[in-house]
């Protein structure tokens, strides 16, 4: 990543188009040829309550929020609760500034509605900290602004304008955006608004400087780890969705829902999540490639039918889109530890594939192996995402969604031809579940219902080869051993896979590593990069799969290091029990040591806390 | 037309289906209790599959946990033993993916009504095209007879000790006021009535939901304690509109009442006109799927107009 980086947030209350503010700004960024990467902090309101975006605008490819913000554009909450309730909440109107100071680097600029938030309501410390600091201020009445030439619901445009000002960019990019998506008086109005704020910023004798910019000649494309994962199942043919609405497990289903009737499938709003999963449970045992999903509560309900698919061989795809826990936790803030949860969940020995993409290259590919693996092999896969990666926007090559598509290849089925020559019971029923001994490798191919002479029964008891219950001690053996053989058998096909599962960066030489799972990779990879550069040999690995965990892999990194640091978003360490479960930390002439970095406060980690722990364990040893 | 779903593009074949092509050849014998009612719903079910010509390859049955859900294993059909109060939504998205498919779903009063109470609820508002029958025998049989949520109160059980202190549902009444379009009780002591009552349901374009009364001897009562049946299509003393949702309702209840008095009443108490279209008639009239079944995409009707990812990033740009 290039040294110089730029960030902006934008503040203001839930419902204030706080979000499409920002998108539209970061796509305007894109346009221009800068690379960027969002961050999106919200509350589990409709209305109101602090929340914040930020873009991270680099010359090359940014991978995480960085540790501190450049610029401040401080709107007004219009949601803000009345003051009486101030006692209980605090004064709502002025937490777009209150609340974002913190982390506004030395010598950044501060732009905030004057308006709204007059000189009596500043915190008594404001002035000593701008000064502190060395803060640029720019208090405009920016609602008032967009008042007298529009309407003060343009406010936002105003906010931008002023921004563009600072940074020094102009203005056309906003406008082509505007025009995109608003026409009349509503687009001329909102044009005015920006024209006057961007005067207004450049009255101030403050700039920015920005990063260098590419030419990207129109052919980057913005988007989040949902659209990667939505985009994954559309390219693998996916033809149903069943789902209950979650944050942040909505994102992906409001979105497949609305592509999936448009490609000839069906889309299912269903009463609770174990609807939701046994109805991919039987749109998949009827033919069709299904998935469903929800966040960690949702997916408990969904552990029953999980159990179900993998007694009955029936594949399907589940997301689960990780959320603070436990119990309701907290809706809107990133955490990871559903791990054990997904890894674990339902009664018996569990038999699934778990990817956790590390990013949006990794989500839509893994979730295209999702399907891959749960078809061809008739067992459940999950991916494992969270609030983070579902929500946060980056830009990427358009090319690289120009793919083969897998439309149409509901894995190991079978047409009524093969049917007809394959062995059918006394009974008149077909042999569903042969023994591994009958069969190339330990997949019995299956009949969709509907076919000719296929007719057998499918169960969650235990069961013979026509399907029918049995608790035989040999059969038993026979058909258990060769449900479990499959998840070995996934992973011998996920390693031949040209997909990036485990990413290694860092030192070729290292003393130290740094290991972590899902979504936090970039944050690590740069606090890796930093250490590097300032003299420390440390190589870090980031790991998606997650299950058939890669033990080799894993294995060999920690091999390299006598200390490793283990960062996640749990407070029990799930991750790091997984380490400790499946890698020998005592093979080398000395054991190798684990370190825990955990984080559990909602926020995702900022690579600053990495390479700060890494330097307090170095110095320890 | 496909060429891999013979038996449901075909049309009617030639082949005439009796009562015997549902039963698999040789085993498995069915472990239910002498004298359960349990047998009369699998006769009744397999008249009613003869009556309308199916091919045992067309019909899914699905079904949920208890004796009632060993149904599956002795019909001879494609069969899902789901888990516990699941079958229905198994059941609903199976028909939303091949819509040809006949798709009957049973389980018990447990099942439907307790555990799955959510699924049936919802299964009959949004009006399904399946058949759902419920094995009422007001008790949990397989578990070794515990209170059920049909049996009445003061039913003394290892689990009640003190007697229920609950009012049973009213299962009839519960289909209508979610939504059912065919609702219709039926007993074990009377096949006849059940394999015409089952025919109808399935020939219904909708959720039609099947309260059928099954003895247990073992743990509850005999069959002796459902009759006299008395069928209220035939008799003189009961008289409302089937299709009038609220003589229907009214009827229900007086039919949910007199159960615990000892008193079977039978029959159809609420039949919609058929102006009401079922889910995917609905779901397909709105544009919201295809009318030729989503499977058949995979078994040569592939969709030209797909949209991949590289057609839907532009946007992102």
């Amino acid at each position: 990543m290039g040294n110089k980086t730029v960030t902006w947030r934008i503040a203001g209350g839930s419902g204030d188009g706080i979000d499409s503010t920002s998108k539209n700004f970061a796509t305007v960024l894109m346009r221009m040829g800068y690379h960027v990467f969002t961050h999106r902090h919200y509350p589990s309101r409709i209305r109101g309550g602090h929340t914040f975006a930020e873009i991270r605008i680099g010359s090359d490819s940014v991978s995480s929020r960085g540790d501190e913000y450049d610029v401040l554009l401080s709107l007004g909450d219009s949601f803000a609760r009345n003051e009486s309730e101030n006692a209980y909440y605090g004064n709502e109107e002025i937490k777009p500034l209150t609340e974002n100071l913190h982390d506004l680097r030395q010598g950044g600029i501060l732009i905030y509605d004057s308006g709204v938030i007059s000189e009596d309501e500043l915190p008594d410390d404001f002035d000593q900290r701008v000064e502190e600091n060395n803060w640029n201020v720019i208090d405009l009445a920016l609602k008032d602004m967009a008042r007298e030439h529009g309407r003060s619901i343009m406010r936002n445009t105003a906010g931008v304008g002023v921004t563009t000002a600072v940074m020094g960019i102009g203005i056309d990019g906003i406008k082509n955006i505007l025009e995109d998506s608003m026409e009349g008086d509503v687009l001329e109005q909102n044009k005015t608004v920006l024209e006057k704020a961007h005067e207004k910023g450049q009255d101030y004798n403050c700039s920015i400087e920005m990063p260098e910019k590419n030419n990207f000649e129109d052919d980057q494309v913005l988007v989040s780890g949902d659209d990667a994962v939505s985009y994954g199942a559309v390219d693998e043919g996916v033809q149903f969705i069943s789902g209950y609405p979650m944050t942040p497990w909505t994102g992906v289903f409001s979105r497949l829902s609305q592509i999936i009737p448009q490609n000839g499938g069906v889309a299912e709003q269903v009463e609770d999540e174990i609807a939701a999963c046994a109805m991919a449970i039987g749109a998949s045992h009827a033919g069709a490639k299904a998935m469903s999903g929800s966040s960690g509560g949702g997916f408990s309900l969904m552990s029953e039918p999980l159990g179900l698919a993998e007694m009955t061989e029936t594949p399907i795809v589940l997301l689960e889109a990780q959320r603070a826990g436990p119990s309701t936790g907290m809706p809107t803030k990133p955490e990871q530890s559903d791990l054990e949860h997904v890894l674990y969940a339902s009664q018996g020995d569990s038999n699934r594939v778990v990817f956790a993409p590390s990013n949006i290259e990794e989500a839509y590919e893994q979730t295209r192996l999702a399907f891959q693996i749960a078809y061809d092999y008739q067992m459940p896969s999950i991916i494992l995402t969270d609030q983070k990666i579902s929500g946060e926007l980056r830009n990427l090559d358009e090319s690289f969604f120009d793919r083969e598509t897998n439309i149409g290849d509901i894995g190991s089925v079978l047409t009524e031809e093969q049917i007809s020559e394959l062995p059918h019971h006394d009974s008149g029923r077909f042999n569903r579940y042969r023994y591994s001994d009958e069969l190339e490798g330990n997949v019995s191919p299956r009949p969709v219902p509907g076919q000719e002479d296929g007719n057998f029964l499918a169960t969650g008891n235990e069961h013979n080869k026509q399907g029918h219950i049995s608790e035989d001690p040999v059969n038993r053996e026979e058909q258990m051993t060769r449900r479990v053989s499959k998840m070995e058998d996934a992973r011998e096909d996920i390693r031949e896979s040209d997909h990036v599962l485990q990413t290694r960066f860092g030192s070729d030489d290292p003393e130290f590593g740094v290991i972590t799972f899902g979504s936090q990779q970039g944050t690590v990879s740069e606090a890796v990069d930093r250490m590097n550069n300032s003299g420390f040999d440390v190589a870090g690995m980031g790991v998606s799969q997650m299950k058939p965990f890669p033990e080799d892999t894993v294995q060999s990194f920690i091999d390299e290091v006598s200390d490793c640091l283990v960062v996640e978003m749990s407070s029990t360490g799930q991750f790091e029990n997984e380490l400790v479960k499946h890698v020998d930390l005592r093979r080398r002439p000395q054991d190798i040591t684990l370190h825990s970095l955990r984080k559990y406060n909602g926020n995702p980690f900022r690579p600053q806390e990495i390479t700060e722990r890494l330097i307090e364990v170095i110095n320890n040893e | 037309m496909n060429d891999d779903f013979t038996p449901l593009t075909n049309g009617q074949d030639e082949e005439q289906y009796d009562k015997q092509d549902y039963t698999p050849g040789i085993e498995p014998q069915a472990t239910w209790c002498p004298g359960c009612g349990d047998f009369a719903v699998l006769k009744s079910l397999k008249e009613a599959s003869a009556n309308l010509n199916k091919s045992p390859d067309e019909m899914l049955l699905v079904t949920g946990i208890g004796c009632s859900g060993k149904l599956s294993s002795y019909f001879q059909s494609y069969g899902f033993h789901a888990i516990h109060g699941r079958a229905l939504p198994v059941g609903r998205a199976a028909k939303l993916v091949n819509t040809d498919l006949e798709v009957v779903v049973a389980g018990g009063d447990g099942d439907g009504y307790g555990i799955g109470g959510n699924h049936f609820m919802h299964s009959a508002r949004e009006n399904h095209d399946m058949t759902y029958i419920v094995f009422n025998n007001e008790i949990f049989g397989l578990t070794k007879g515990q209170t059920s949520p049909t049996s009445p109160k003061g039913h003394v059980s290892k689990t009640q000790y003190g007697g229920s202190a609950k009012d049973p549902v009213r299962p009839l009444s519960m289909a209508l006021s979610a939504g059912a379009s065919y609702i219709a009780r039926t007993a074990a002591t009377n096949p006849r009535q059940a394999s015409e009552i089952l025919t109808e349901a399935m020939n219904h374009d909708g959720f039609a939901h099947i309260d059928f009364l099954t003895q247990c001897p073992t743990w509850n009562k005999d069959a002796k304690e459902y009759v006299p049946y008395i069928d209220v299509q035939d008799s003189d003393d009961y008289s409302f509109d089937v299709q009038d949702r609220a003589e229907a309702g009214e009827m229900m209840e007086t039919v949910e009442d007199e159960l615990h008095n000892g008193k079977v009443l039978t029959g159809r108490f609420y039949v919609e006109s058929s102006d009401r279209p079922s889910y995917h008639q609905e779901k397909i009239a709105r544009g919201s799927m295809p009318e030729e079944p989503i499977v058949y995409q995979n078994f040569g009707s592939q969709n030209e107009d797909y949209t991949d990812a590289s057609d839907l990033v532009g946007k992102h740009k």
